[in-house]
């Protein structure tokens, strides 16, 4: 952050002040979880020396759960508690499961998100997601020297500070809100949610110098995205961001074996065979990346013995439609851009299933160039997504000051009369963004007043997904049209949106009620972050003692650097009061009740609001001094 | 304007304040917002026209005032003739045809439109300016109907 960053021009912060940082990559199949060390990003490995976590927890009777490898080993054996690809389901209902009947889960249709039925209880898509965040933290904590357990209120170096997590470009509202949750379930900071394609671009970029237009072109086990961006003086700017989350590397194994079914003509089989020859069908499709035929072999718990060959074209034949689907959204990010393919300088290529050579050749096809594949596609978002988490951890020296500007994948809209949707926020604005909108009642004496927000791109609303409903509260009573309600549509840097209302003619706030269609309550949160804990034995009270005593430090640090750097800015009684705002602040974090801590935080904020404001305008001022209009 | 932009963003940018208070986080997102809203509008040439004419104390008044010029509105019903047959005969070139067309009826008023807001003619710019988004919501159309074509 460069209006408190201390050091001089071109150094680093020393190593002891340097805050400890990770960016994880959540992948349907795999994930990792990398960091930046002596200025190089890093995959770290587990024990074993394994890089990949396989997206995979499996729950036991005894409460117990096993993640990754361990959980992979016992897929076909206990399919039922063991969950692959749980992504698929972050913040999605029941109808939007692909081909359930060929999924082994018993699915609970919960309010809001789908759960499914273990012998440890009923999960949600959030608590498994959290189960794989939770491995790769510890992982990440033994790699960095952190002891868990330390007693709270050092100096925070030998804490982590917090995390980068990675989410396709395309996640709409509700998919991203459930991967924070996820996050803080697993006890993380997320620092910033980023998009796999942009964290991807991000790794590319700053090792090879690039300037220019280059596409992401990232699919992966479950999902697919396409971004175009303009890399320029250390600026990535997403121009165009397209995809479907609901597209994969899965999708292609589903459709070999289906294929493979009909061949072997099989009865309907049971879950343990359906995953079993899922699995199978994933090694071929592998295999046929580098020969041009293999063997797809099973022996069902029927007996009965699965021996088909495939031969590359077969497998082509039957997938291309899966291709032609990544084709779609790319022409259309294109074209959102006001590009065409002959101006694009490169095709970054990530994820496992771009491996696919029909894929690499319709991609190639389309821009007219071979793509790029010198960087691993596994790991390159992990490593894009450490770099940031570096960067937003404040540790970058100033050669090291790059910006992203990333956009929203997807138009926000509100519901109108007869079911259509009013483009409040079209796709690709660049965040953050916020838009506003008036409203006015239609009885006399109205005081409330409901809006839905949807998210998608097509006309009506049932085409469109769900976000939230909102009801407008406490409207001042007015003749019909009198009221002016003033809407404001805010998404942040993570791409999460919130709103706000006011009424104009008298300022009354209306309150805002949202109840999330997808997504958890934040009594669920709360409920989970009880079971978790539980289950970790650790302790609620002294966690959030701990995060408050963190987030305080943090507050006095920056205020102190900003006194040091802007003070001018203040006359003596402002000076006082902040710091007499912040003495009580430090006061009360040599106690341990958290929430005093919280308020004392609260306090130094609203005392230091006007002080930053005047910080932020000075700025802005220096980067615009001695222009006008015309030199803008 | 692009390098001011970037210029200004690096200053202001959420990711410039993640180790920041929460009020210097949230003034930061607001500023951001606004240099984005700036940037968006200048880089439009219909915002920026529009955006122009109401620092000078016009009004599109796009809601209230609908009255356009009869062989405007004629040209417009048989565009929008010609969108509708193009897009149920799934006939690609002629959606291009049309759009390569009302390109440059959109380029040609907007010289119009520089002259006027030059001229300090708000009445005038008024209804260019009109044109411009009518003319602008068709593109989006054709747009729309291309993309659907893709698919």
């Amino acid at each position: 952050m460069a209006l408190l960053q201390i050091s001089e021009p071109g150094e680093s912060p020393a190593p002891h002040q340097r805050r400890l940082a990770i960016g994880i990559d959540l992948g349907t199949t795999n994930s990792l979880v990398a960091t930046v060390r002596n200025s190089i990003a890093v995959v770290l490995n587990d024990a074993d020396g394994h890089p990949l976590l396989p997206s995979i927890v499996r729950y036991l009777a005894d409460g117990s759960v096993q993640v990754g490898f361990a959980a992979e080993a016992q897929q076909a054996r206990d399919a039922k508690n063991t969950i692959v690809s749980a992504k698929r389901f972050m913040g999605r209902g029941l109808k939007d499961v692909p081909y359930p009947e060929n999924s082994p889960y018993d699915f609970v249709d919960a309010p809001g998100m789908v759960q499914i039925r273990t012998v440890a209880g009923v999960k949600s898509p959030v608590e498994v997601s959290a189960e794989i965040l939770r491995t790769l933290r510890v992982r990440a904590e033994a790699a960095l020297g952190i002891s868990h357990g330390a007693a709270s209120g050092e100096d925070g170096a030998g804490e982590l500070y917090g995390a980068v997590i990675t989410v396709p470009a395309y996640f709409d509202d509700a998919q991203r809100q459930a991967t924070k949750d996820a996050a803080k379930l697993a006890g993380l900071n997320v620092m910033r949610l980023l998009n796999e394609p942009t964290a991807a671009a991000i790794a590319y970029g700053l090792d090879n110098a690039a300037e220019g237009i280059y596409a992401v072109f990232d699919l992966g086990g479950g999902t697919f995205d396409v971004s175009i961006l303009k890399l320029s003086r250390g600026v990535f700017e997403v121009m165009a961001t397209g995809g479907d989350s609901a597209l994969g590397g899965d999708d292609f194994d589903h459709r070999l074996f289906c294929w493979v079914l009909e061949r072997a003509k099989l009865a309907p089989l049971s879950d343990e065979d359906t995953r079993l020859m899922l699995s199978r069908a994933r090694q071929v499709k592998e295999d046929l990346t580098n020969h041009v035929e293999a063997r797809f072999n099973a022996r069902l718990s029927t007996k009965e013995v699965v021996d088909v060959v495939v031969n590359q074209q077969d497998f082509w034949d039957m997938s291309q439609t899966l291709v032609a689907k990544t084709l779609a959204p790319t022409r259309r990010a294109l074209r959102d851009a006001g590009l065409a393919a002959a101006d694009v300088k490169g095709v970054v290529m990530v994820g496992g299933a771009t491996r696919m050579p029909h894929v690499q050749r319709a991609v190639g096809e389309l821009f007219g160039q071979v793509p790029l594949n010198n960087l691993d596609p596994d790991k390159v978002v992990a490593l894009g997504a450490a770099m940031q988490a570096n960067a937003l951890a404040g540790n970058r020296s100033s050669e090291e000051d790059w910006l992203l500007l990333d956009v929203v994948p997807l138009s926000l809209g509100i519901e109108t009369m007869g079911g259509l949707v009013e483009k409040v926020i079209p796709r690709n604005s660049t965040l953050p963004v916020s838009r506003a909108q008036e409203f006015t009642t239609f009885k006399d004496g109205q005081t409330a007043m409901a809006i839905h927000v949807v998210q998608g791109e097509r006309e009506l609303v049932s085409d469109c997904r769900s976000l939230a409903r909102f009801e407008l509260r406490g409207i001042p009573p007015m003749a019909a049209g009198a009221a002016r309600i003033r809407v404001t549509y805010q998404v942040d840097a993570d791409g999460l949106m919130s709103v706000a209302a006011r009424e104009a003619t008298t300022g009354v706030e209306a309150s805002v009620a949202v109840k999330p269609s997808y997504g958890l309550s934040d009594g669920e949160i709360t409920r989970m972050l009880r079971d978790s804990f539980e289950h970790a034995r650790d302790d609620v009270h002294l966690r959030a003692l701990r995060e408050q005593q963190v987030e305080g430090s943090r507050m006095v640090e920056s205020v102190r650097a900003a006194l040091a750097q802007d003070g001018d800015l203040l006359d003596a009684e402002e000076r006082a009061a902040i710091d007499a705002a912040i003495s009580a602040l430090e006061k009360s974090m040599a106690g341990t009740d958290h929430r005093g801590i919280k308020v004392a935080i609260e306090r130094a904020n609203r005392a230091t609001d006007a002080f930053a404001a005047r910080r932020m305008d000075r700025s802005v001022k220096s980067v615009l001094a001695g222009r006008n209009i015309a030199t803008i | 304007m692009e390098n001011r932009y970037r210029d200004m963003q690096r200053e202001v940018h959420p990711d410039r304040f993640s180790t920041g208070t929460a009020s210097e986080q949230r003034q930061s997102m607001e500023m951001a917002t606004r240099v984005n809203e700036a940037y968006r509008t200048l880089r439009s040439p219909l915002l920026r026209a529009r955006y122009m004419l109401e620092l000078d104390g016009g009004d599109v008044a796009a809601e209230t005032n609908t009255a356009m010029p009869r062989e405007f509105l004629m040209q417009q019903m048989g565009w929008r003739e010609v969108l509708e047959e193009a897009a149920e005969a799934r006939n690609a070139q002629r959606l291009d045809a049309l759009d390569a067309q009302v390109g440059a009826e959109l380029d040609a008023t907007f010289a119009d439109v520089e002259v006027a807001l030059d001229a300090r003619d708000g009445a005038t710019s008024a209804s260019l300016v009109r044109k411009l988004m009518f003319l602008d919501k068709l593109r989006e159309e054709i747009g729309a109907a291309q993309e659907r074509l893709e698919n």
